[in-house]
Formats: structure tokens, sequence, C-alpha cells
């Protein structure tokens, strides 16, 4: 019986978590092969951030989580507790989608989290459901990962079974249905208008806004709080040991920890929990305690600091914290957590069109600014690459570009140039931001190896600039 | 005629049933009959129709829209191969190439012999264990043109290769279609009870409204 052959943890973990030294919130049951099953969850002081929460009021726990102040781990790091004051008075039922949706170039932390610790999640869903008087839950699971849904099923049977989820919950009034609903491969549906569209049954298109956040018109029209897989995670945590301590974690505004996913050219690539805003780049790819610095000795050429639709930072932005707010300030974003680092011998233009690649595909149509321009894009790269761009082909990328994002593209300073960074996120004339998104990885490789771009369109030698700036009129 | 056998008929009610409106279950249930026959045909989109009360061109024009649904026959095998970043930094291509060779056929098609369909697949999150492929779903990490040949030998041998993938899986390999082997059962004495947005008019019993 495949059931109960899962359950004895037959299947084991998938790799990808390393465990370093360090704060440990949400993943210090990573370590165990069995953590996934309630057994393991209940002896390592699973559930008592629910029980902590059902002795007090709604309006208090919320306020506890408000106090955390407690960052959306999906992209766009808005606080949480601010998020769930926004559903209008007097308007019931109230919806939780938990966006498990994860598919943005570089990410995996939310896969590991619901693989290896998923009660935790459905804690905090639960957590969340009673705080806010939500009617039901649904954990919405990307539908390529089998794995996890597996982990989700076989956790959402038992906490049944073991009255935490379902009918007067602990033999309380508290009464929740949380449902698992999976996805059938579409990046745009990580999108949350997009994701309740999609769990309407419908095509997981953006929703055009306003209103801005489902929290007022959401899932079937009702206010529906989308809440990310990490975000809900952290909840158990801070239920338990308080607002207070959780900000003893990381840095005043951006307090707790995050889970980083690197990958790339790193001699230890891997998903980490690290402490928030003060730990830097730099610590994150050379320190021992981390990457253990770049496979073969070689010279870091650029990294992916915040998942596939943050600008790309380069050697002079090592420096900085894995803040928001720094990195926001420096033309780029933390965004879903995911870094991926490349080494000396990465071909810039290569790699833009990968990232490129991945938006034109995953581009659903609606609007026809990202429709069109995502593959016009894809297009003359993939022309460049062959070696038969045009000369005008660079300004025709970037005015592509002014098109889906108009004005000055985010970009990290260049300070030997005197130039400030332009803080995001980018200006968009799209609904959602994937079409800007597209933009990000043009902008930073032309900015920076436009030499690259010039030897391929014209079939020479690059002239080895690759240390040097040039100056770009975007 | 229905589609759905005896057995995923009272699944597919099942599952209409969590969701406080019917069309919410479209997506499972189109899973539902990809599991069943491997992709999705004609009379199943007409039976989904009429469980979720939409209509089969309802039910079309969602399915088209995400990649996971075949709708027309693929491999027993769904092999996808990550060529993103990540993957690609660490030697995508090569592995691509080697598996269009090793298969000899081209991207987004079937073997003759009908056992495997070859895709390019985007990220699938396993970026720190580079490159990647998986099979029906399941993940094989840090891939090297050896692993897959060995991944072939066994699926055409009719053996399991999953305890080669990354979680040392000692299953096996469920066909093309599959993706959770656990289902999630909601116990009707356990359940809170599922209502129609519209059927809820207040607050639930444990929030005390402040007026």
């Amino acid at each position: 019986m495949v059931e109960s052959s899962l359950q004895t943890g037959y299947v084991k973990h998938a790799p990808g978590f390393v465990e370093n030294e360090g704060p440990k919130l949400i993943t210090s049951r990573f370590k165990h092969a069995d953590s996934f099953t309630l057994d393991k969850y209940l002896s390592t002081g699973g559930y008592e951030g629910l029980k902590s929460s059902l002795n007090r009021s709604p309006g208090q726990v919320h306020d506890e989580v408000r106090e955390a102040s407690l960052l959306g781990r999906g992209g766009a790091g808005f606080p949480a507790g601010i998020k769930w004051g926004f559903p209008p008075e007097g308007v019931w039922p109230r919806y939780l989608v938990v966006n498990g949706d994860e598919s943005e170039i570089g990410t995996y932390k939310d896969r590991l989290l619901m693989e290896r610790d998923p009660h935790q999640l459905i804690e905090g869903v639960l957590i969340a459901c009673y705080a806010l008087g939500l009617s039901q839950a649904f954990l919405y699971v990307r539908g390529e990962m089998a794995l996890a849904q597996e982990r989700i099923a076989l956790a959402l049977d038992e906490a049944y079974e073991a009255g935490y989820i379902g009918k007067n919950i602990l033999d309380t009034k508290f009464s929740v249905d949380v449902v698992m609903h999976w996805g059938a491969g579409a990046y745009i549906v990580g999108e949350e208008t997009a994701l309740i569209e999609s769990l309407e049954g419908k095509r997981g298109m953006p929703r055009l806004k306003p209103p801005y956040f489902p929290a007022a018109i959401g899932l079937y029209g009702k206010p529906t709080i989308v809440n990310n897989v990490e975000t809900l995670s952290n909840l158990p945590w801070i239920l338990n040991n308080g607002a207070s301590a959780y900000k003893g974690f990381g840095s005043e505004s951006s307090p707790g920890t995050r889970m980083f996913a690197i990958s790339g050219h790193v001699k230890r690539p891997g998903v980490y929990e690290v402490e928030h805003g003060v730990t830097t780049f730099r610590e994150l790819f050379y320190g021992d305690n981390f990457c253990r610095g770049i496979r073969d000795d070689n010279e870091l050429k650029m990294f992916i600091p915040g998942g596939g639709s943050a600008p790309w930072f380069f050697q002079e932005q090592l420096d900085l914290p894995l803040e928001a707010s720094a990195v926001g300030a420096a033309g780029s974003m933390l965004g879903s957590g995911a870094m991926v680092v490349m080494d000396e011998t990465t071909d810039a233009v290569k790699a833009c069109l990968s990232v490129v690649r991945f938006f034109a595909r995953e581009s659903c149509g609606k609007c026809s600014p990202c429709r069109e321009g995502t593959t016009w894009e894809e297009k003359i790269l993939q022309r460049i690459l062959d070696g038969d761009g045009r000369p005008s082909d660079i300004d025709l990328l970037l005015d592509i570009g002014d098109n889906i994002s108009p004005g000055p593209y985010p970009a990290a300073a260049f300070s030997d140039e005197g130039l400030d960074a332009v803080p995001f996120p980018p200006s968009q004339t799209t609904i959602c931001p994937l079409g800007p998104s597209s933009v990000a990885p043009i902008v930073s490789a032309i900015r920076r190896f436009r030499n690259e771009f010039d030897s391929l369109i014209t079939r020479r030698d690059p002239i080895p600039l690759s240390l040097e700036v040039e100056k770009v009129v975007t | 005629m229905a589609f759905f056998n005896e057995e995923n008929e009272e699944i597919a009610k099942e599952i209409v049933g969590r969701y406080p409106v019917a069309r919410s279950a479209l997506i499972p249930l189109l899973h539902l009959a990809q599991e069943q026959e491997g992709w999705i045909t004609k009379p199943a989109m007409e039976q989904i129709a009429e469980l979720t009360d939409t209509t089969s061109v309802e039910v079309l024009g969602t399915g088209t829209f995400y990649e996971m649904f075949k709708f027309h026959p693929v491999g027993k095998y769904l092999i996808k191969v990550c060529t993103n970043i990540s993957c690609q930094l660490l030697g995508a291509d090569e592995l691509f190439e080697h598996v269009k060779t090793a298969l000899d056929v081209e991207e987004g098609s079937t073997t003759e012999d009908g056992l495997f369909t070859f895709e390019e697949a985007e990220c699938v999150a396993a970026c720190t264990e580079a490159p990647c492929f998986t099979v029906n779903y399941r993940y094989f990490h840090r891939a090297t043109p050896e692993l897959f040949d060995e991944v072939v030998v066994d699926l055409k041998a009719g053996e399991s290769p999953l305890s080669k993938g990354c979680a040392d899986d000692q299953g096996v390999m469920p066909k093309h279609g599959t993706l959770s082997r656990v289902r999630q059962q909601i116990p009707k004495t356990r359940s809170a009870g599922i209502k129609h947005p519209e059927e809820i008019k207040g607050p639930p019993s444990w929030i005390e409204e402040v007026v």
C-alpha cells in the first residue's frame, strides 16, 4: 500500500537544504527524516502555537502578528499583519488562499517547507483562519511538485484525524476546512489575482487593478487573504515565542529569518535559513557557514539577487545587507529569495536569453506589451546569439523594454560612474509585473556587458572590458 | 457516455463537494481525467463540464491555458529537461542534446514505441541540484547523461528508476497523469461544512464582530 509506506517515511527528503549555524525558526525540523509526520511534529512542539492562539481572542492573535512586522515572503515583502487588516468590515465570508505555486526562476524554499514540514504550514494556516475568521482555506500547491502534494495530503489527513482541522478544532468553537488544491503548470498563477482566477476554475490571468488587494474582492468576489507558504510557516514560532522574541532576530525593518536558495557557480549551493537584514551577499557567497566561494575560485561576474525578475547585481554590490530596503535602494530586490551566482566564464548574452525566454513563454497573453514584447525580446536575443544580430538590435531591445516598463528601468548603481540606482520596482504598462520582469536581465546585461553584445553582432572578439562600465542611455 | 470509471466518478464528486463553488474543481478534475487516460479526451471534458456546472468549451478553454494538460496522447513517461538559468549554468544544454539524441526525438514529440515524450521544462524548483530532469514529475538531480541512460534502461525494462532519483523513493514509477500518489480524504464527520459563499451571511461563530 503506497500510503502506509509513504507514511513510514521510505521516501526520503529531496536534497537542497543545507544545515548551517545560525537561528532556525522555520527549518528546525528539517534535519529529521520523519519531520513531515504528525508524531514528530507533536514531539517537537507542534501545534502549541495554535493552542496558544485559541487561548487568546482572534484580535489578540492578529495584534501579535502585526507587532512582529512579519514581511510577506512571496516577493513583494508586504507586511502580513497589515494585509490581514484589509478586508472591508462586515463582509463575510472570507477565505484564505495559500500561495504554494512557487515557480520563479531559482526559487525553491516553499517546496522544501511543504515537503519537510507540512504541519508547520498547516498550523500557520489555522492560526491565520482563527485570527481573521476565515471560512475555508485552500492550499494551492504547484502542479509539478508531486512529492510536496503527497506530503501535504498526508499531513492534512493526519491533522483532520487528530482533530486539528475540521469541526470544533480542539473542542473549541473554531471550525475550518483546509483543502489541498493543485495547479497545472503556469508561472503567472503565482500572481495573487491570477491564483484566485485559477482557483475559481478559470485561466490563470491576473485581474485588472484596482482593487489592488484581493483582501477586498477576491475568491468568489469575497474578501480573500493570499499568503505565501513561508510567511505562514513563521506563524507557529511567532505565536509560541512572541513578537518581541521574533524581532530579536534580523534587523529593525526586516525582522526574523528568511530562506534563501543560492544556486549556480558556488561551491556549496543550497537553501539556507539566514538571519534577515544582517548578513551580506559576500558572507552568503563566500562565507564558510554558507556557500564557501565560487567554483574553481573563479571571479564573480554577476548574480541575480532575488529571482529572475530582479535586476542583476555585480561585485560592487556584494557588501549590501540582505535587507529589502537596502537592496531596493541599490536598484534591485530580494524578491523570492532566489540567488543565482554566475562566474567569469558565463556568457552574459546567453544568460540573459535564458531568463527572458522564461518570461516570454510564461506570459499569459492578456496585455499586449508583454505578450508581444517578451516574444520580440526573445527572438532578438536569439538572433544576436546565433550571430545574426543587427547593429540596431541593442537599441531595439531597450526600446521594447521601455514600452513594457516606461522610464528609467531600475538598475544597480555604478558608483564609479557617479550614478545612483533607480530604486525598484519599475513602472509598467501591464496589469502585472511579469512583463517588466523580462526587462531586468536585458537592461542589466546591456548596461554592463554591451561589449559582449557588440562582439556577437560585429562578429569580432570582444574587447576585454568586463570590469569597466559603459554608459547607456536607457 | 460517462468518461470516468466508477471509482473515479465517486472521487470526482467528492472533490467537487470540497469547494464552495463547483467550478473550482475544474483543474483537479482535469488532473483526474489525465490520471485515468494519460491525456484529456473529449468525453472527459464533457463529463467534467457536467460535474462543474460549466460547458465543455469552458473546460477546454481553461485546460489549454495550463501546460501540464495534454490534449493529445503522450508517452507513458513524460521526460522534462530543465534548461533554465541555474541548470543551464551547470550543463543543461549538453543534457538536453543528449536526451534528444538518446531518444531520437525532437523536443515536444513522442518516441515511436509510445514510451517517452520529451519536453523542455521551465524552472522545476530544484536549482541548487542542477542540472535536473523529471520523469512524470519525479525529480532526478545533478543529472548526467549516464544517469539519464540508466533511467531509460530501467523504464524500458519495466523497472522503477525512482530510487535513482532525488528522494531514494522505493515506489513504482506512476504512469503519466498521476501526480500525488496520496489523495486527501476529508472525513464527513470531521468536515466543518462547505457552504456556497452566498449562504454565509455573518462572521463565523468564534468571531464577535465589533460594530
